[in-house]
């Protein structure tokens, strides 16, 4: 088996973010690290390779800073690692991102399985692996908490999926999408080892040539979408009434008084 | 181009997501701005005509209407592939879908087949210049911005639940209501849905008026007792900080914050939450905020609206009993 997982870094979820009066979004002394959703996708890669053998292949398309997410997942224990970059690819959006991930995809040619995580906790579109999957023609399983079989031979996955009502159960060919979501797995720490051979591992850089991706549907020449403004929400003045009355009752009541003047309850 | 708007209505079961008469409610005000039509498009598998009813008397003036056994339960493929062609004959201004798990799927596979944009969770749309101007919240909402799709059409847009207002039906609004044939056959589409576990026991986070939530305080998987009681009280949904999940006391389809859901509830009401920024971005935007907690130094006081410092163990069964009291 041959399973893709796609990835990028984020800066820290910790991270004040602020952004100038030029639009430069800053992140401050905090680190860049792996997309958190992204480690559930690693770990559950992980797991089935344990499992039925294979491969595992780490993809990123991003600049040189994204060699710190490939390297996280390396050190969790991924096999290879694939960096595809062109300054060209700034300003994308999903749709210009996906089509660089599809080609990638593509040229990598033998996945049975590509991974993504839910959403980049960065822009949080949740959006680029389905729009891969649209891509590829391959089925999309996004929200997947758990892969309930698995047949490697038959080519067949079924997953478990999270909707807002429930879980929904799926069955579909491979090769397939699968997006996964917290609650698939506890991600492994990046063991000693594991830090040493990212550490000393190559990160090849494959160029647009290489994947076969037109320049011009890649950044913000394909991107469909823009966002010529970034800014600070507005904070909320003041803090809290703290209600204290002589009794917890007394307090309760008229905290019940607040809601209702505010007519929530 | 025409300058009507399509909504995709999600429907589970034959009842309709809120998201999506919010949706509804935009598209009306966009669609009144340009002179064009509100556009639903309603798939499912059958009994939808109630539904159809439904959104003319939210706003809609046309109705497409699928109603096929390929259609009965969701599955991205084939509803990509009706809606893409939906829109291709209908060639719309703007295309509104529901930031919901289903339509966040539907969205970016849409924009694939149209080769257009997508933006994910809007919580506002102003009309400017003939574009649709998009607020959505990025960084955990820590940072917002705002998004346009200029060159490309439709412009696709989801958004978030709760943030839009739900307009009031008006059950005497005409509109027309058009039978639609499926794109795929079942044969043509490769996923099949075997089954569905609903999820145990009350109200769906995403879209409940008032949530009750759980943090480290709660101290274990029983203490999320009195939290039940409360929001069983409220008719309210049960959320739950990271701490707890990870904990292992409540599964993760009850966790609020930057790794779990992002909620806007009329009424939060933490309890034991510290108020960790990864929670606070999940729930910074509900409209009025309580917290209950033992340390009056705890973030979460910052952030909210009222607050009792005290032993959620002591104050949340007297809330609970008040509340029953003075709401019977």
């Amino acid at each position: 088996m041959h399973i893709v997982v796609c990835t990028k870094h984020t800066p820290d979820t910790e991270a004040k973010m602020s952004v100038d009066g030029a639009g430069n979004i800053s992140w401050g002394e905090s680190p860049l690290i792996i997309n958190p959703w992204d480690e559930y996708a690693v770990e559950e890669a992980l797991l089935l390779r344990e499992k039925y053998d294979g491969k595992v292949t780490v993809v990123s398309v991003g600049p040189e800073e994204a060699v710190e997410a490939l390297k996280h997942a390396i050190a969790m224990g991924c096999d290879e690692a694939i960096r595809v970059w062109d300054d060209a690819c700034q300003g994308a959006d999903t749709l210009a991102t996906s089509y660089v991930l599809a080609r990638t995809i593509e040229k990598i040619g033998d996945a049975d399985l590509i991974l993504f995580g839910k959403s980049a906790i960065d822009a949080q579109t949740w959006q680029t692996g389905a729009a891969v999957a649209r891509r590829l023609g391959m089925p999309a399983l996004m929200y997947t908490i758990k892969i309930a079989e698995l047949d490697p031979d038959g080519k067949t996955i079924t997953v478990e999926r999270l909707l807002e009502e429930g879980r929904q159960i799926v069955t579909a060919p491979l090769p397939a999408v699968v997006g996964t979501t917290k609650g698939i797995n506890e991600p492994r720490y990046t063991s000693f080892i594991g830090i040493r051979k990212a550490a000393k591992m190559a990160y090849p850089l494959w160029s647009l040539d290489e994947v076969g991706a037109e320049i011009e549907r890649v950044g913000a020449a394909g991107a469909a979408v823009r966002w010529p403004q970034v800014f600070m929400p507005p904070v909320r003045e003041g803090e809290a009434e703290i209600i204290a009355g002589e009794t917890i009752e007394e307090s309760v009541s008229l905290l019940i008084d607040r809601l209702m003047e505010e007519k929530v309850i | 181009m025409s300058n009507d708007i399509f909504v995709w209505i999600e429907q589970f079961n034959g009842q309709a997501a809120s998201v999506s008469w919010e949706a509804v409610g935009m598209a009306r005000q966009l669609a009144d701005a340009m002179r064009g039509k509100v556009v639903a498009c309603l798939f499912g598998g059958e009994g939808l005509e109630p539904l159809a009813q439904e959104a003319i008397a939210y706003g809609a003036d046309v109705v497409q209407l699928a109603e096929d056994t390929t259609l009965a339960n969701f599955r991205v493929g084939p509803y990509t592939e009706l809606l893409a062609r939906l829109i291709r004959e209908g060639d719309p201004f703007a295309v509104l879908i529901g930031a919901t798990f289903r339509g966040r799927e539907l969205g970016p596979a849409l924009a694939v087949d149209l080769e257009t944009g997508c933006i994910a969770d809007c919580t506002e749309m102003t009309l400017e210049d003939g574009n649709i101007v998009a607020t959505r919240p990025i960084y955990a909402g820590k940072l917002m911005c705002k998004c346009v799709i200029p060159e490309h059409r439709p412009q696709i847009l989801t958004n978030r639940v709760r943030a839009f207002p739900r307009p009031e039906p008006d059950a005497t609004r005409n509109g027309e209501i058009v039978r639609v044939e499926p794109a795929l056959a079942e044969e043509e589409i490769a996923v099949k849905v075997t089954g569905f576990q609903a999820t145990e026991g009350g109200v769906s986070l995403a879209d409940a008026g008032v949530i009750v939530s759980g943090g480290r305080g709660v101290g274990g998987p029983e203490g999320f007792e009195p939290i039940h009681q409360l929001a069983e009280v409220l008719g309210a949904a049960v959320g739950a900080s990271r701490a707890a999940v990870d904990a292992g006391w409540i599964p993760y389809e009850h966790q609020v914050g930057q790794t779990g859901k992002t909620v806007s509830p009329d009424l939060y009401i933490a309890c034991g939450i510290s108020g960790a920024i990864q929670h606070q971005a999940g729930m910074r935007t509900s409209k009025v905020i309580v917290a209950i907690n033992k340390d009056p130094e705890a973030p979460i006081f910052k952030l909210a609206h009222y607050g009792i410092v005290g032993d959620l163990f002591k104050v949340v069964p007297v809330l609970t009993e008040s509340l029953k009291a003075r709401l019977a």
